[in-house]
């Protein structure tokens, strides 16, 4: 048997969800993989992010000198303005968000359904957070990609038939974008379709870390 | 017409009682009511049920009047980063209602604005929608959410005038306009009062008819959770 490909790392996975990036979106990017596709904006294109806690143009992280308590992002990081920034309230940033005025936002999840579903709020019997504004954003953007990593650490597939986990959002997912394989459907009656492959990663290798039904 | 308080204890003189419900403003710690939770740890009010994005983190923010005990539920979107929370939450001393983000948000607007139930796709399907009317609209399902009407509002701002006219600064401004207006009595602590005709009236983020009560909260602890920083470019 030939040794498995290594697929992509988390930095290739965000660089490979920058690709659906078009020019003039308005962008909300969770925590984690997804904040990285910031660093993978094509340069030929301007994209404005938004944070949910209210602006519109995130800047990148402040000069030591230029830290602002009173700027932060949604992950509570501290972060810098733009010259086309703009500030509002919460319940103007969720209008925007569930008004669908946002283009596309890149979450994380635990698991991802066949039907579109996402799991990435909770784990009964484990301490909840809560679900802070993955649920609205899942309810409200217009395109929702997905960045997770094919399976879980234990080597369980976390494309899966139907979610195991309580659900953030139900038949809300456009894209899935895995270490592994890239899943795309074109609306949500849809089924996923396999579209692509990191280097040196089979059909048959995706086939058998995937439980979840997909057209191949 | 006074609206101006020589302190925060005293901005709060009358309206404190046991079992309020508590609209604040912020979000993580950025935005909140710093000396007003303060003045609240410190009155002894108890069984306060509080609407806030965050519960604060350990010892700051509503965090203070958690290890106090003085708060008996939360209705927050995200609660991570508080060892007491968890601690209170996990042994049944705390009830908790999870909210979306953006549900609460509108949930306090909604309130402020005299709208008692509002339909949202956020949350059809998950275990939000549990024991919620479903709505369909235009083929979609929508639940009903209701509006928060608030006994107080506590808020943070970066200005007002002596009329109650108030400006954030950047993402400061966050929950604090929603829960604001949500309250049927709203007191705002300020950075700064400035007399009135200094503020541009075309740039006025929470006008002064929400406001009630404000006072002077410098100087302001403003902790950060997450300081990230890039380095300079060498010239």
């Amino acid at each position: 048997m030939s040794e498995e490909a290594e697929g992509w790392t988390r930095n290739e996975m965000a660089a490979r969800a920058a690709k659906e990036l078009q020019d003039g979106f308005y962008v909300n990017l969770g925590i984690g993989i997804p904040t990285l596709v910031a660093n993978y904006v094509p340069k030929d294109i301007t994209v404005t992010l938004q944070s949910e806690n209210g602006m519109l143009g995130i800047g990148p992280f402040p000069y030591p000198d230029e830290v602002d308590p009173d700027l932060i992002n949604a992950g509570k990081q501290t972060i810098s303005e733009l010259p086309h920034s703009a500030y509002f309230d919460s319940a103007a940033s969720f209008g925007m968000i569930r008004g669908g005025h946002i283009d596309l936002t890149v979450l994380g999840a635990m698991g991802v359904a066949e039907n579109g579903d996402i799991a990435n709020w909770m784990i009964p019997g484990k301490m909840i957070k809560g679900m802070g504004g993955a649920m609205d954003l899942v309810a409200g953007v217009k395109k929702i990609i997905v960045v997770m990593e094919h399976t879980s650490k234990n080597g369980d597939p976390k494309f899966i038939p139907s979610c195991t986990l309580p659900l953030t959002g139900r038949n809300v997912v456009d894209m899935v974008i895995t270490d592994l394989a890239v899943f795309q459907r074109p609306d949500h009656d849809s089924p996923f379709k396999l579209v692509e492959m990191a280097p040196g990663v089979t059909a048959e290798e995706v086939a058998a870390k995937t439980t979840a039904n997909y057209v191949s | 017409m006074k609206k101006i308080y020589p302190s925060a204890e005293a901005a709060l003189e009358g309206v404190l009682k046991d079992g309020l419900l508590v609209a604040s403003g912020g979000f993580g710690l950025c935005g909140i009511p710093e000396r007003l939770l303060d003045a609240m740890r410190d009155s002894g009010v108890k069984d306060l049920t509080f609407a806030s994005n965050n519960a604060g983190i350990d010892n700051e923010g509503i965090g203070k009047l958690l290890r106090t005990k003085q708060v008996k539920k939360m209705i927050s979107s995200y609660v991570g980063e508080n060892k007491e929370f968890e601690r209170q939450y996990l042994a049944g001393e705390l009830e908790v209602e999870f909210c979306p983000q953006g549900t609460l948000a509108e949930r306090m607007r909604a309130g402020g604005a005299g709208i008692p139930g509002f339909y949202t796709k956020t949350g059809v399907g998950t275990q939000v929608a549990e024991g919620k009317e479903v709505k369909v609209f235009g083929g979609e399902e929508y639940i009903l959410e209701e509006g928060i009407f608030a006994d107080l509002s506590i808020i943070k701002a970066w200005k007002a005038d002596e009329t109650g006219n108030v400006v954030f600064r950047k993402t400061a401004r966050n929950f604090n306009v929603p829960a604001a207006t949500c309250g049927k009595v709203c007191v705002v602590e300020v950075e700064e009062i400035v007399p009135v005709g200094s503020l541009d009236p075309d740039a006025i983020h929470l006008p002064g008819v929400f406001v009630q009560r404000i006072v002077v909260g410098a100087p302001y602890d403003k902790k950060i959770e997450f300081t990230t920083t890039r380095e300079r470019e060498a010239v």
